[in-house]
């Protein structure tokens, strides 16, 4: 371990703001990147299945109709 | 020679290739990106000229050589997609994109709150600032032409020939601290010499990098595994999939 204390970590020898910047932003656009993406891989599924779960049940009312 | 290949090219193979390879590849990215950035902020001595600040270097450089390598990867793909039209190549060129788009701005994001303290400047039109934010548009481009088209395959088509002209950039921003007089400095890692950066600096960035690129091929599985269900969403394999 390089630093003696959190203090000093969180420091980083005063230029803290700048790689804690860094960190921070790049840690954020790769999370949101991955949940963004199974997001959309969710919501086309569900989307999917009401679609197909709605012919479904035209099908069965066009049947009863006849 | 290359019959082994052929199953690959069938979007359902892919599909579930894909399911059974992404939690392994996104958790073995987690695990090497927090090995690489906890030892690269912690563990490693500071710079004798740029003190702690340097320590942004363990995202900065895994992020822009993978900038780079994630457009290779999607130009090769939209060569293959235009020239023998294989459906999940064309898929994956559009998945990679916006992969490529956050790596670049994770790479210019951070170079920036280098520059800041290093240099002084949040930004200098230099050539190898100006060129890897032309990347970027370049992702931009691809991203928004395959959407511009009312047909989606016209998009991905000519989505896949801005991708390919695009290479053009990749050996600008790889010789453009060569070429030209920049404040960006040379690089630190090569193939051919010995790398003039020290080893205890080298190993977590090296441990960075390679989380980068399995961290990029998790987030594939996961976009093209949904470009595959909305492009087969009439074939019915993906309609069982979907009904139960």
């Amino acid at each position: 371990m390089h630093f003696q204390s959190w203090a000093e970590f969180w420091a980083m020898g005063g230029y803290g703001l700048f790689v804690w910047l860094s960190f921070g932003s790049s840690y954020v656009m790769l999370a949101a990147l991955a949940w963004y993406s199974h997001y959309q891989h969710k919501q086309f599924k569900r989307q999917l299945s009401a679609k197909l779960a709605r012919e479904k049940r035209i099908k069965q009312y066009q049947e009863q109709a006849q | 020679m290359f019959k082994w290949l052929h199953p690959y090219a069938k979007p359902e193979t892919v599909y579930h290739l894909c399911g059974r390879l992404m939690p392994w590849l996104m958790g073995a990215a987690l695990l090497l990106l927090l090995l690489g950035n906890i030892w690269g902020l912690a563990f490693t001595p500071p710079d004798y000229q740029q003190g702690d600040s340097y320590r942004i270097i363990h995202l900065h450089v895994p992020s822009a050589i993978m900038s780079m390598g994630t457009y290779s990867a999607m130009a090769i793909a939209a060569f293959i997609a235009l020239v023998w039209q294989v459906k999940v190549v064309q898929w994956s060129v559009l998945a990679i994109a916006p992969i490529g788009a956050v790596y670049t701005a994770i790479a210019l994001i951070t170079g920036m709150a280098w520059g800041k303290p290093m240099w002084g400047t949040w930004w200098v039109w230099d050539a190898r600032l100006t060129s890897e934010l032309i990347l970027l548009f370049l992702y931009l481009g691809v991203i928004a032409l395959s959407g511009a088209f009312s047909d989606r395959q016209t998009g991905a088509k000519v989505a896949s020939l801005l991708a390919v002209v695009g290479v053009i950039n990749l050996p600008i921003i790889h010789f453009s601290v060569e070429w030209w007089n920049t404040l960006h400095q040379g690089a630190s890692i090569t193939k051919f010499a010995k790398p003039s950066i020290d080893p205890s600096m080298l190993w977590p960035l090296l441990i960075s990098i390679l989380a980068f690129k399995i961290l990029m091929l998790a987030l594939l599985c996961v976009r093209l595994r949904t470009a595959i269900l909305v492009n087969e969403q009439h074939r019915p394999w993906v309609k069982a999939l979907a009904g139960d």
